[in-house]
């Protein structure tokens, strides 16, 4: 009975953070579902972001959660320009070409970070952060529970865009069939960069939340990319759903593992996992 | 009474009944275009017209160049010499996705439906085209009556129907784009007489309603049974024209299409 008391915290913790781990996911995701480039660069996009909120509460006194409703639209902007410039050209020459821009991209982004922001490790912290619910006998923090309330948050209103609007329709039909769907009047550079405003946007609420649970530094971001990729090896690419179940399986094989084999055990059990989800069952758990 | 077909005059009207008629107006004119894969030619100085309310069709070999032609029309490929008009409108330089709202519906060879979007989805995308948005409703309720089933498996997923409910969803969503003219490519490919026969059905249907349609086929009998008239192309140059039915007594037609 001891033992199995002692589980319902790590569950309850790798579930939530699971939502912060699918909101990081879904940037990565709807790029390479769409545009069909790996943005190797989404993790450091995704510090960027949690960057952009630091200098904001620190020199504005700007609460996080508002940052998050500034960043989007900031980043999105910023989406359309990198990939209408700098991704459209190199896609155009190759798959290889996104990769290595990507690439690039990664490593100007965590230089350029280091460089204005030093170095030092960094948290968004707030008064609220430090406080906990009580639930059920455990002691839930607050930032957790905003995790998992923006990933729920996010997926419903991309899932909401994708279906119900002319333009999600147009991305997700683009993704399937990009020749025909120019025969339906869309214009496939504008999809393209517009899906990857909209995964830059992502990044940048990723960020928000990122910052807010753990401390980042400037060369985090290559962790955040992994972390990303197994959330979308093992839930699959293609749908929501997938993406969601892949980041709680992916927290809570990452918080019990820690609470069965200790720190070693919360690095080891997440990855352990996803090469077994690729050995056998290649396309995700819930991939098409 | 039977009227000499036309070798040179790819354009020249023939009326098919005896009565007197206003010439309809030109539709489509695509005027000697020559069209390069690379540096292939595919297409050799091809002209044609297509006139309001007409079913034409374009006969010939796998190999011809007819997608090539279709592709060039509808924009995803341009010509390198001659120019392609539509409803008085010079569209040889469009692409692809502005050539839609100008009223140009290409249904895709091989049906090429969004395989993870249900049918009503697939139909739905069919009006992204801003001049087709206001009448979606209208569009999809005629759509519906042209094809019941589609009604009744709206919500399934496009890659899980037949070839021939695949074939009316691309016919659907060709004609949810509002179009003045609609192409459809090869619609008989891989399906049965019956189902073609239906779809044939469809298509006068649809010219009944002001739709012109434009048909590329392997299949040319029953071709030259339905359209007005049609095209025949050969290595990439039209090499006879005229009304389906002088060409269907044609000698040169009969023994390459029909083996008697």
């Amino acid at each position: 009975m001891e033992g199995l008391a002692g589980l319902a915290s790590p569950i309850a913790i790798g579930l939530l953070l699971g939502g912060l781990y699918v909101v990081i996911a879904l940037g990565l995701s709807l790029v390479f579902g769409v545009v069909k480039v790996i943005n190797v660069a989404h993790g450091d996009i995704v510090v960027l972001g949690s960057y952009f909120a630091w200098v904001l509460l620190t020199n504005l006194g700007v609460d996080p959660m508002l940052t998050v409703l500034v960043g989007a639209p900031v980043f999105f902007g910023l989406g359309i320009l990198v990939e209408r410039f700098l991704l459209h050209r190199a896609i155009k020459k190759s798959a290889d070409a996104a990769l290595i821009v990507a690439f690039g991209l990664s490593l100007i982004i965590q230089n350029a970070i280091q460089w204005k922001w030093t170095p030092y490790s960094r948290q968004l912290g707030t008064s609220y952060m430090l406080e906990s619910f009580a639930i059920g006998g455990l002691r839930i923090p607050l930032v957790y529970v905003l995790d998992f309330a923006a990933a729920l948050v996010v997926m419903v209103v991309m899932h909401q865009f994708l279906k119900r609007t002319y333009l999600g329709q147009a991305i997700t039909a683009a993704s399937q069939d990009r020749q025909t769907a120019e025969l339906m009047g869309i214009n496939p550079a504008r999809v393209y960069a517009i899906a990857f405003g909209i995964a830059m946007a992502l990044a940048a609420i990723a960020g928000v939340f990122l910052g807010m649970t753990f401390p980042f530094t400037p060369t985090f971001g290559p962790s955040v990319l992994i972390i990303a990729f197994g959330v979308v090896i093992l839930g699959g690419l293609g749908n929501m759903v997938g993406t969601f179940l892949g980041g709680m399986i992916f927290g809570l094989s990452q918080t019990l593992g820690g609470h069965f084999l200790g720190p070693t055990g919360q690095q080891l059990v997440p990855f352990a996992m996803v090469l077994v989800v690729l050995t056998i069952r290649p396309q995700g758990l819930f991939g098409r | 009474m039977q009227t000499p077909v036309d070798r040179t005059d790819p354009g020249a009207l023939r009326g098919l009944g005896e009565s007197c008629t206003t010439p309809a107006e030109v539709l489509l004119r695509v005027s000697n275009i020559d069209v390069y894969y690379g540096s292939l030619q595919v297409l050799c100085d091809v002209s044609l017209e297509v006139r309001s309310g007409e079913i034409v069709a374009i006969a010939g070999a796998n190999g011809a160049g007819k997608s090539t032609l279709l592709k060039t029309i509808s924009g995803l490929m341009h010509p390198a010499i001659g120019s392609i008009e539509f409803a008085g409108r010079d569209v040889t330089r469009l692409n692809a996705y502005d050539i839609v709202s100008q009223g140009i519906s290409q249904v895709p060879e091989g049906r090429r439906l969004f395989p993870e979007m249900t049918v009503l989805q697939n139909l739905m995308i069919g009006s992204y085209n801003r001049s087709a948005r206001p009448r979606r409703e209208q569009n999809l309720a005629r759509v519906y009556e042209l094809f019941p089933i589609l009604k009744e498996r709206r919500n399934q997923v496009a890659k899980t129907l037949s070839g021939g409910q695949q074939q009316m969803v691309a016919i659907g969503r060709g004609l949810m784009a509002d179009p003045k003219l609609i192409i459809i490519d090869e619609m008989s490919l891989g399906l049965s007489p019956l189902i073609v026969t239906e779809l044939f059905r469809v298509l006068h249907e649809i010219q009944a309603r002001g739709v012109t349609v434009l048909l590329v086929e392997q299949n040319v009998w029953q071709t030259l049974h339905e359209a007005d008239r049609a095209y025949v192309l050969e290595t990439g140059r039209m090499v006879l024209s005229g009304n389906a039915i002088d060409l269907r007594q044609e000698e040169q037609v009969r023994n390459a299409y029909f083996g008697a």
